[in-house]
Protein backbone atom coordinates (compact mmCIF):
# COMPACT_ATOMS: atom_id res chain seq x y z
CA UNK A 1 0.00 0.00 0.00
CA UNK A 2 1.07 3.52 -1.16
CA UNK A 3 1.67 6.19 1.39
CA UNK A 4 -1.24 8.69 1.59
CA UNK A 5 -0.51 12.35 2.38
CA UNK A 6 -3.44 14.02 4.00
CA UNK A 7 -3.52 17.88 4.78
CA UNK A 8 -3.97 18.92 8.51
CA UNK A 9 -6.73 21.18 7.61
CA UNK A 10 -8.60 18.55 6.04
CA UNK A 11 -8.44 16.35 9.54
CA UNK A 12 -9.55 20.25 11.25
CA UNK A 13 -12.40 20.71 9.04
CA UNK A 14 -13.71 17.15 9.75
CA UNK A 15 -13.73 17.15 13.27
CA UNK A 16 -15.15 20.44 13.66
CA UNK A 17 -18.87 18.56 11.66
CA UNK A 18 -18.47 16.08 13.97
CA UNK A 19 -18.13 18.05 16.42
CA UNK A 20 -21.35 20.30 15.19
CA UNK A 21 -23.27 17.57 14.39
CA UNK A 22 -23.08 15.24 17.50
CA UNK A 23 -24.54 18.25 19.60
CA UNK A 24 -26.75 19.39 17.67
CA UNK A 25 -28.46 16.09 16.08
CA UNK A 26 -29.36 13.35 18.22
CA UNK A 27 -28.53 9.74 16.96
CA UNK A 28 -31.45 7.66 15.44
CA UNK A 29 -30.85 4.72 18.07
CA UNK A 30 -31.30 7.50 21.03
CA UNK A 31 -34.43 8.97 19.74
CA UNK A 32 -35.72 5.79 18.45
CA UNK A 33 -35.10 4.29 22.33
CA UNK A 34 -36.59 7.50 23.69
CA UNK A 35 -39.86 7.50 21.77
CA UNK A 36 -40.49 3.18 22.45
CA UNK A 37 -39.95 4.08 26.34
CA UNK A 38 -42.49 7.07 25.75
CA UNK A 39 -45.06 4.12 24.83
CA UNK A 40 -44.21 1.62 27.50
CA UNK A 41 -43.05 4.21 30.88
CA UNK A 42 -45.32 3.62 33.82
CA UNK A 43 -45.16 7.20 35.31
CA UNK A 44 -46.91 10.15 34.36
CA UNK A 45 -44.47 12.25 34.96
CA UNK A 46 -42.04 10.11 33.50
CA UNK A 47 -43.86 9.87 30.61
CA UNK A 48 -44.25 14.04 30.64
CA UNK A 49 -40.26 14.06 31.25
CA UNK A 50 -39.90 12.07 27.92
CA UNK A 51 -41.83 13.54 25.87
CA UNK A 52 -39.95 16.99 27.09
CA UNK A 53 -36.88 15.08 25.94
CA UNK A 54 -37.86 14.34 22.72
CA UNK A 55 -39.79 17.62 21.90
CA UNK A 56 -35.66 19.41 23.34
CA UNK A 57 -34.25 16.58 20.93
CA UNK A 58 -36.29 17.82 17.25
CA UNK A 59 -36.31 21.55 18.64
CA UNK A 60 -32.05 21.52 18.77
CA UNK A 61 -31.99 19.50 15.20
CA UNK A 62 -34.30 22.01 13.31
CA UNK A 63 -32.77 25.54 14.96
CA UNK A 64 -28.78 23.87 14.82
CA UNK A 65 -28.25 24.25 18.89
CA UNK A 66 -27.01 21.64 21.36
CA UNK A 67 -29.21 19.35 22.88
CA UNK A 68 -27.71 19.96 26.22
CA UNK A 69 -25.86 23.41 27.40
CA UNK A 70 -23.03 21.11 28.89
CA UNK A 71 -21.31 20.22 25.08
CA UNK A 72 -18.91 17.98 27.06
CA UNK A 73 -15.29 17.08 26.64
CA UNK A 74 -14.57 16.85 23.33
CA UNK A 75 -13.47 13.13 23.06
CA UNK A 76 -12.02 10.84 20.10
CA UNK A 77 -11.68 7.39 18.81
CA UNK A 78 -9.25 7.46 16.12
CA UNK A 79 -8.31 4.46 13.97
CA UNK A 80 -4.95 6.20 12.33
CA UNK A 81 -3.78 4.25 9.20
CA UNK A 82 0.02 3.61 9.53
CA UNK A 83 0.31 4.59 5.91
CA UNK A 84 -0.75 8.09 6.17
CA UNK A 85 1.24 11.27 6.25
CA UNK A 86 -0.04 14.17 7.86
CA UNK A 87 1.07 17.39 5.57
CA UNK A 88 1.38 20.69 6.88
CA UNK A 89 1.36 19.87 10.58
CA UNK A 90 0.51 17.21 13.01
CA UNK A 91 -2.59 15.03 13.68
CA UNK A 92 -2.92 16.47 17.22
CA UNK A 93 -2.77 19.69 16.29
CA UNK A 94 -5.12 19.42 13.46
CA UNK A 95 -7.74 17.66 16.30
CA UNK A 96 -7.27 20.19 18.81
CA UNK A 97 -7.80 22.80 15.82
CA UNK A 98 -10.67 21.56 14.68
CA UNK A 99 -12.47 21.56 18.27
CA UNK A 100 -11.52 24.70 18.85
CA UNK A 101 -13.21 25.67 15.54
CA UNK A 102 -16.36 23.34 16.41
CA UNK A 103 -17.05 24.76 19.84
CA UNK A 104 -16.53 28.48 18.90
CA UNK A 105 -17.95 28.85 15.53
CA UNK A 106 -21.17 26.42 16.54
CA UNK A 107 -22.24 28.30 19.75
CA UNK A 108 -20.82 24.65 21.96
CA UNK A 109 -20.03 25.76 25.48
CA UNK A 110 -16.59 25.93 26.84
CA UNK A 111 -16.27 23.95 29.53
CA UNK A 112 -13.00 22.41 30.35
CA UNK A 113 -10.36 24.31 33.05
CA UNK A 114 -6.61 24.26 32.57
CA UNK A 115 -5.94 23.22 35.81
CA UNK A 116 -7.79 20.51 37.72
CA UNK A 117 -6.84 21.40 41.33
CA UNK A 118 -5.37 25.04 42.03
CA UNK A 119 -6.18 27.14 38.90
CA UNK A 120 -9.34 26.03 37.22
CA UNK A 121 -8.94 28.42 34.87
CA UNK A 122 -11.11 28.21 31.61
CA UNK A 123 -9.44 27.65 28.47
CA UNK A 124 -11.87 29.62 26.60
CA UNK A 125 -11.84 26.90 23.59
CA UNK A 126 -12.93 23.66 25.00
CA UNK A 127 -9.31 22.25 24.35
CA UNK A 128 -7.24 19.73 24.97
CA UNK A 129 -9.12 17.16 24.08
CA UNK A 130 -9.26 13.63 24.76
CA UNK A 131 -7.35 12.00 22.01
CA UNK A 132 -7.69 7.94 21.78
CA UNK A 133 -5.62 6.62 19.38
CA UNK A 134 -5.35 3.30 17.91
CA UNK A 135 -2.73 2.52 14.86
CA UNK A 136 -4.27 -0.14 11.99
CA UNK A 137 -2.67 -1.01 9.01
CA UNK A 138 -4.10 0.99 5.82
CA UNK A 139 -4.23 4.77 4.36
CA UNK A 140 -7.57 6.11 5.66
CA UNK A 141 -8.12 8.00 9.35
CA UNK A 142 -11.16 6.50 10.84
CA UNK A 143 -12.77 9.35 13.45
CA UNK A 144 -15.59 9.07 16.17
CA UNK A 145 -16.17 11.95 18.45
CA UNK A 146 -18.35 12.80 20.91
CA UNK A 147 -19.21 15.61 23.67
CA UNK A 148 -18.88 13.92 27.07
CA UNK A 149 -21.12 15.70 29.72
CA UNK A 150 -19.81 15.17 33.53
CA UNK A 151 -22.97 15.14 34.98
CA UNK A 152 -22.75 11.58 34.46
CA UNK A 153 -19.31 11.28 33.82
CA UNK A 154 -18.86 12.07 38.00
CA UNK A 155 -21.25 9.47 38.65
CA UNK A 156 -18.58 6.65 36.68
CA UNK A 157 -16.95 3.66 38.65
CA UNK A 158 -14.28 1.52 38.20
CA UNK A 159 -13.29 -1.49 40.26
CA UNK A 160 -10.60 -4.12 40.13
CA UNK A 161 -12.17 -7.21 40.70
CA UNK A 162 -10.54 -10.69 40.92
CA UNK A 163 -11.44 -13.48 38.87
CA UNK A 164 -13.31 -15.26 41.64
CA UNK A 165 -15.95 -12.92 41.42
CA UNK A 166 -17.28 -13.86 38.07
CA UNK A 167 -20.10 -12.79 36.37
CA UNK A 168 -22.00 -12.00 39.51
CA UNK A 169 -19.31 -9.97 41.01
CA UNK A 170 -19.49 -7.69 37.53
CA UNK A 171 -23.44 -7.82 37.62
CA UNK A 172 -23.01 -6.49 41.24
CA UNK A 173 -21.00 -3.44 40.64
CA UNK A 174 -22.29 -2.22 37.09
CA UNK A 175 -25.56 -2.33 39.29
CA UNK A 176 -24.39 -0.63 42.57
CA UNK A 177 -22.73 1.86 40.49
CA UNK A 178 -25.83 2.73 38.71
CA UNK A 179 -27.93 2.45 42.07
CA UNK A 180 -25.38 4.74 43.97
CA UNK A 181 -26.05 7.71 40.21
CA UNK A 182 -29.45 7.69 41.15
CA UNK A 183 -31.45 10.80 39.45
CA UNK A 184 -28.09 12.59 39.04
CA UNK A 185 -26.66 11.39 35.77
CA UNK A 186 -29.86 12.45 33.56
CA UNK A 187 -31.69 9.39 33.24
CA UNK A 188 -32.64 7.66 31.05
CA UNK A 189 -28.79 6.41 30.84
CA UNK A 190 -26.69 5.05 28.80
CA UNK A 191 -24.32 2.65 30.41
CA UNK A 192 -21.29 1.83 28.83
CA UNK A 193 -18.76 -1.23 30.81
CA UNK A 194 -15.55 -2.02 29.86
CA UNK A 195 -14.38 -5.20 31.36
CA UNK A 196 -10.58 -6.74 31.05
CA UNK A 197 -7.23 -5.43 30.42
CA UNK A 198 -5.61 -2.93 33.02
CA UNK A 199 -6.91 -0.22 35.05
CA UNK A 200 -6.78 2.01 32.55
CA UNK A 201 -8.15 0.18 29.20
CA UNK A 202 -11.05 -0.76 31.23
CA UNK A 203 -11.92 2.72 31.55
CA UNK A 204 -11.39 3.56 27.97
CA UNK A 205 -13.36 0.18 26.84
CA UNK A 206 -16.44 1.81 28.68
CA UNK A 207 -16.02 5.24 27.14
CA UNK A 208 -15.96 2.75 24.00
CA UNK A 209 -19.21 1.35 25.05
CA UNK A 210 -20.42 4.38 25.18
CA UNK A 211 -20.12 5.52 21.58
CA UNK A 212 -21.42 2.20 19.98
CA UNK A 213 -25.23 3.05 19.21
CA UNK A 214 -27.14 1.31 22.04
CA UNK A 215 -29.33 -0.83 18.83
CA UNK A 216 -25.96 -2.83 18.57
CA UNK A 217 -25.01 -5.82 20.88
CA UNK A 218 -21.59 -7.03 21.36
CA UNK A 219 -20.59 -9.88 18.98
CA UNK A 220 -19.98 -12.40 21.69
CA UNK A 221 -23.48 -14.14 22.53
CA UNK A 222 -22.69 -14.28 26.71
CA UNK A 223 -22.19 -10.76 26.62
CA UNK A 224 -24.71 -10.02 24.73
CA UNK A 225 -27.08 -11.51 27.09
CA UNK A 226 -25.35 -9.97 29.83
CA UNK A 227 -26.10 -6.39 28.03
CA UNK A 228 -30.13 -7.27 28.32
CA UNK A 229 -29.94 -8.84 31.68
CA UNK A 230 -28.43 -5.40 32.95
CA UNK A 231 -30.56 -3.16 31.08
CA UNK A 232 -34.05 -5.02 32.51
CA UNK A 233 -32.63 -5.05 36.26
CA UNK A 234 -31.75 -1.15 35.61
CA UNK A 235 -35.18 -0.58 34.97
CA UNK A 236 -36.29 -2.08 37.94
CA UNK A 237 -34.61 0.44 40.07
CA UNK A 238 -37.49 2.59 39.30
CA UNK A 239 -35.35 5.51 39.57
CA UNK A 240 -37.28 6.44 35.57
CA UNK A 241 -37.37 9.96 33.33
CA UNK A 242 -34.88 12.53 35.28
CA UNK A 243 -35.03 10.35 38.56
CA UNK A 244 -38.09 11.36 39.38
CA UNK A 245 -39.63 8.40 39.39
CA UNK A 246 -40.70 5.54 36.87
CA UNK A 247 -39.66 2.20 34.40
CA UNK A 248 -37.38 3.79 32.00
CA UNK A 249 -33.60 4.53 33.87
CA UNK A 250 -31.49 3.22 31.09
CA UNK A 251 -32.16 2.79 27.20
CA UNK A 252 -28.88 0.93 26.45
CA UNK A 253 -26.52 -1.10 28.05
CA UNK A 254 -23.20 -1.79 26.41
CA UNK A 255 -20.35 -4.02 27.10
CA UNK A 256 -16.81 -4.32 25.36
CA UNK A 257 -14.21 -6.46 26.45
CA UNK A 258 -10.90 -7.04 26.39
CA UNK A 259 -7.93 -10.00 27.57
CA UNK A 260 -6.66 -9.51 30.76
CA UNK A 261 -4.14 -11.03 33.17
CA UNK A 262 -4.72 -14.20 34.83
CA UNK A 263 -5.07 -12.46 38.42
CA UNK A 264 -7.57 -9.60 37.37
CA UNK A 265 -10.78 -8.92 35.92
CA UNK A 266 -11.10 -5.02 36.16
CA UNK A 267 -14.51 -3.37 35.46
CA UNK A 268 -15.17 0.09 34.51
CA UNK A 269 -18.75 1.86 34.34
CA UNK A 270 -19.01 4.93 32.52
CA UNK A 271 -22.45 6.51 32.40
CA UNK A 272 -23.89 8.63 29.74
CA UNK A 273 -26.77 10.56 30.20
CA UNK A 274 -29.83 10.36 27.70
CA UNK A 275 -28.08 12.92 25.18
CA UNK A 276 -25.70 10.20 24.47
CA UNK A 277 -24.15 12.21 21.55
CA UNK A 278 -21.41 10.77 18.82
CA UNK A 279 -20.51 10.71 15.05
CA UNK A 280 -17.99 8.98 12.60
CA UNK A 281 -16.32 10.10 9.39
CA UNK A 282 -13.82 8.47 7.40
CA UNK A 283 -10.94 10.43 6.01
CA UNK B 1 -52.19 19.69 35.77
CA UNK B 2 -49.74 22.33 35.35
CA UNK B 3 -50.00 24.85 38.14
CA UNK B 4 -48.91 28.24 37.06
CA UNK B 5 -46.43 30.64 39.61
CA UNK B 6 -45.06 33.95 40.03
CA UNK B 7 -41.90 35.10 41.13
CA UNK B 8 -41.17 36.05 44.18
CA UNK B 9 -42.53 33.44 46.07
CA UNK B 10 -44.17 35.02 48.99
CA UNK B 11 -44.23 32.28 51.79
CA UNK B 12 -47.89 30.99 51.30
CA UNK B 13 -46.90 30.32 47.85
CA UNK B 14 -44.53 28.12 49.11
CA UNK B 15 -46.78 26.59 51.91
CA UNK B 16 -48.88 25.51 48.89
CA UNK B 17 -46.37 23.72 46.58
CA UNK B 18 -46.42 19.99 47.11
CA UNK B 19 -43.75 17.68 46.21
CA UNK B 20 -44.93 16.45 42.94
CA UNK B 21 -46.65 19.50 41.41
CA UNK B 22 -45.83 20.25 38.06
CA UNK B 23 -45.24 24.08 38.00
CA UNK B 24 -44.69 26.42 35.30
CA UNK B 25 -42.58 29.35 36.81
CA UNK B 26 -42.82 33.14 35.70
CA UNK B 27 -41.21 35.85 36.55
CA UNK B 28 -37.04 36.64 37.24
CA UNK B 29 -34.62 34.57 38.61
CA UNK B 30 -30.45 34.31 39.45
CA UNK B 31 -28.68 31.72 38.06
CA UNK B 32 -25.17 30.32 39.52
CA UNK B 33 -23.31 27.33 39.37
CA UNK B 34 -20.00 25.78 41.15
CA UNK B 35 -17.54 28.52 41.09
CA UNK B 36 -19.95 31.39 41.87
CA UNK B 37 -21.04 29.17 44.83
CA UNK B 38 -17.76 28.87 46.11
CA UNK B 39 -17.27 32.83 45.57
CA UNK B 40 -20.26 33.47 47.33
CA UNK B 41 -19.81 31.15 50.05
CA UNK B 42 -16.28 32.39 51.41
CA UNK B 43 -17.72 35.76 51.03
CA UNK B 44 -20.15 34.84 53.87
CA UNK B 45 -17.55 32.88 55.80
CA UNK B 46 -15.71 36.44 56.07
CA UNK B 47 -18.68 38.06 56.75
CA UNK B 48 -18.84 40.28 53.50
CA UNK B 49 -21.69 41.49 51.76
CA UNK B 50 -22.75 40.00 48.82
CA UNK B 51 -22.65 40.96 45.55
CA UNK B 52 -26.27 40.57 44.59
CA UNK B 53 -29.44 40.30 46.92
CA UNK B 54 -30.41 36.66 47.27
CA UNK B 55 -33.07 37.76 49.47
CA UNK B 56 -36.01 36.13 48.68
CA UNK B 57 -34.33 34.97 45.44
CA UNK B 58 -34.44 32.04 43.37
CA UNK B 59 -31.13 30.28 42.14
CA UNK B 60 -31.63 28.18 39.13
CA UNK B 61 -28.16 25.88 38.79
CA UNK B 62 -26.96 26.44 35.00
CA UNK B 63 -24.00 27.25 32.90
CA UNK B 64 -25.63 27.81 29.59
CA UNK B 65 -24.46 27.68 26.16
CA UNK B 66 -23.45 30.63 23.96
CA UNK B 67 -26.46 32.43 22.11
CA UNK B 68 -26.25 32.37 18.42
CA UNK B 69 -27.51 35.12 16.55
CA UNK B 70 -31.14 36.15 17.06
CA UNK B 71 -31.83 34.25 20.37
CA UNK B 72 -31.89 35.81 23.82
CA UNK B 73 -30.25 32.59 25.43
CA UNK B 74 -28.33 28.98 24.53
CA UNK B 75 -29.15 26.10 24.96
CA UNK B 76 -29.61 26.21 29.43
CA UNK B 77 -30.74 23.22 31.45
CA UNK B 78 -30.50 22.28 34.57
CA UNK B 79 -26.79 21.33 36.31
CA UNK B 80 -26.74 18.63 38.77
CA UNK B 81 -27.61 20.24 42.33
CA UNK B 82 -25.27 18.11 44.61
CA UNK B 83 -22.24 19.78 44.03
CA UNK B 84 -23.52 23.13 45.39
CA UNK B 85 -25.06 21.35 48.85
CA UNK B 86 -22.01 22.72 50.38
CA UNK B 87 -23.11 25.91 50.19
CA UNK B 88 -26.85 26.01 49.74
CA UNK B 89 -27.46 25.94 53.75
CA UNK B 90 -25.78 29.38 54.38
CA UNK B 91 -27.65 31.00 51.27
CA UNK B 92 -31.02 29.56 52.79
CA UNK B 93 -30.37 30.91 56.09
CA UNK B 94 -29.50 34.29 54.65
CA UNK B 95 -33.22 34.92 53.25
CA UNK B 96 -32.15 32.48 49.51
CA UNK B 97 -36.14 31.08 49.05
CA UNK B 98 -35.49 28.60 46.77
CA UNK B 99 -33.59 26.37 44.01
CA UNK B 100 -34.06 24.50 40.16
CA UNK B 101 -31.38 22.48 39.66
CA UNK B 102 -31.56 18.49 39.08
CA UNK B 103 -30.74 15.47 41.13
CA UNK B 104 -31.29 14.69 44.87
CA UNK B 105 -29.60 17.16 47.76
CA UNK B 106 -28.22 15.69 50.87
CA UNK B 107 -29.60 15.64 54.23
CA UNK B 108 -28.33 19.22 55.43
CA UNK B 109 -30.06 21.10 52.47
CA UNK B 110 -33.34 19.25 53.08
CA UNK B 111 -33.36 20.23 56.88
CA UNK B 112 -32.50 23.74 55.54
CA UNK B 113 -35.20 24.16 53.10
CA UNK B 114 -37.63 22.81 56.18
CA UNK B 115 -36.35 25.24 58.73
CA UNK B 116 -36.36 28.47 56.16
CA UNK B 117 -39.98 27.77 54.82
CA UNK B 118 -38.03 26.97 50.81
CA UNK B 119 -38.50 24.99 48.33
CA UNK B 120 -36.16 22.87 45.65
CA UNK B 121 -37.56 22.40 42.02
CA UNK B 122 -36.10 20.05 39.26
CA UNK B 123 -36.13 20.78 35.77
CA UNK B 124 -35.49 18.84 33.43
CA UNK B 125 -31.53 17.83 33.04
CA UNK B 126 -30.90 17.56 29.30
CA UNK B 127 -33.50 19.23 27.67
CA UNK B 128 -31.47 22.58 26.92
CA UNK B 129 -32.84 23.67 23.96
CA UNK B 130 -36.49 23.84 25.58
CA UNK B 131 -36.16 25.74 28.45
CA UNK B 132 -34.47 28.05 26.63
CA UNK B 133 -38.06 29.07 24.74
CA UNK B 134 -39.09 30.08 27.97
CA UNK B 135 -36.26 32.44 29.13
CA UNK B 136 -37.35 35.47 27.69
CA UNK B 137 -34.37 38.25 28.74
CA UNK B 138 -30.84 37.53 30.52
CA UNK B 139 -28.76 40.14 32.09
CA UNK B 140 -25.02 39.97 33.35
CA UNK B 141 -25.22 40.87 37.03
CA UNK B 142 -21.70 39.75 38.21
CA UNK B 143 -18.42 37.36 38.40
CA UNK B 144 -18.04 37.97 34.15
CA UNK B 145 -14.84 37.02 34.52
CA UNK B 146 -16.31 33.21 34.97
CA UNK B 147 -17.72 32.96 31.62
CA UNK B 148 -20.83 30.59 31.60
CA UNK B 149 -20.53 30.18 35.52
CA UNK B 150 -21.30 34.13 36.19
CA UNK B 151 -24.18 35.37 38.18
CA UNK B 152 -27.15 36.34 35.29
CA UNK B 153 -30.34 37.61 36.00
CA UNK B 154 -33.01 35.27 33.87
CA UNK B 155 -36.78 36.60 33.26
CA UNK B 156 -38.69 33.09 32.60
CA UNK B 157 -42.03 32.89 31.45
CA UNK B 158 -43.68 29.52 31.74
CA UNK B 159 -40.50 27.67 32.86
CA UNK B 160 -41.18 23.58 33.58
CA UNK B 161 -40.48 22.67 36.73
CA UNK B 162 -41.36 19.83 39.48
CA UNK B 163 -41.56 20.53 42.88
CA UNK B 164 -38.83 18.05 43.72
CA UNK B 165 -38.35 19.19 48.01
CA UNK B 166 -41.31 20.89 49.57
CA UNK B 167 -41.24 22.93 52.45
CA UNK B 168 -42.31 19.94 54.64
CA UNK B 169 -39.57 17.99 53.42
CA UNK B 170 -41.26 15.73 51.06
CA UNK B 171 -38.96 14.25 48.77
CA UNK B 172 -39.70 13.38 45.18
CA UNK B 173 -36.49 11.95 44.43
CA UNK B 174 -37.37 9.40 47.13
CA UNK B 175 -40.93 8.47 46.87
CA UNK B 176 -40.88 8.70 43.34
CA UNK B 177 -38.38 5.76 42.04
CA UNK B 178 -40.14 3.98 45.43
CA UNK B 179 -43.56 3.48 43.37
CA UNK B 180 -41.88 1.99 40.84
CA UNK B 181 -39.10 0.06 42.28
CA UNK B 182 -39.36 -3.57 41.49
Amino acid sequence: MEIRCIKADAVTKTVKKLFMDCNYYIGNDIMGALENSYTTENSPIGKNVLAQIIKNDKIAAQEKIPVCQDTGMAILFVEYGDKVVIEDGCFNDAVNEGVRQAYNDGYLRKSVVSDPVFDRVNTKDNTPAIIHTKIISGNTIKITAGGKGFGSENMSAIKMLTPSYGVEGVKKFVLDTVFKAGPNPCPPIVVGVGIGGTFERAAQLAKKATFRSIDTHNEDRRYAKLEQELLSEINKMGFGPAGLGGSTTALGVNIETSPTHIAGMPVAVNICCHAARHASAII
Amino acid sequence: MQKRIKLPLTDKDIKELKAGDSVLITGTLLTARDAAHKRLFELIEKGKKLPVDIKGQIIYYVGPAPAKPGHTVGPAGPTSSYRMDKYTPSLLDLGLKGMIGKGARNKDVVDAIVKNNCVYFAAIGGAAALIAKSIKKEEMLCYEDLGTEAIRRYTVEDFPCIVAIDCEGNNVYETGPLKYRK
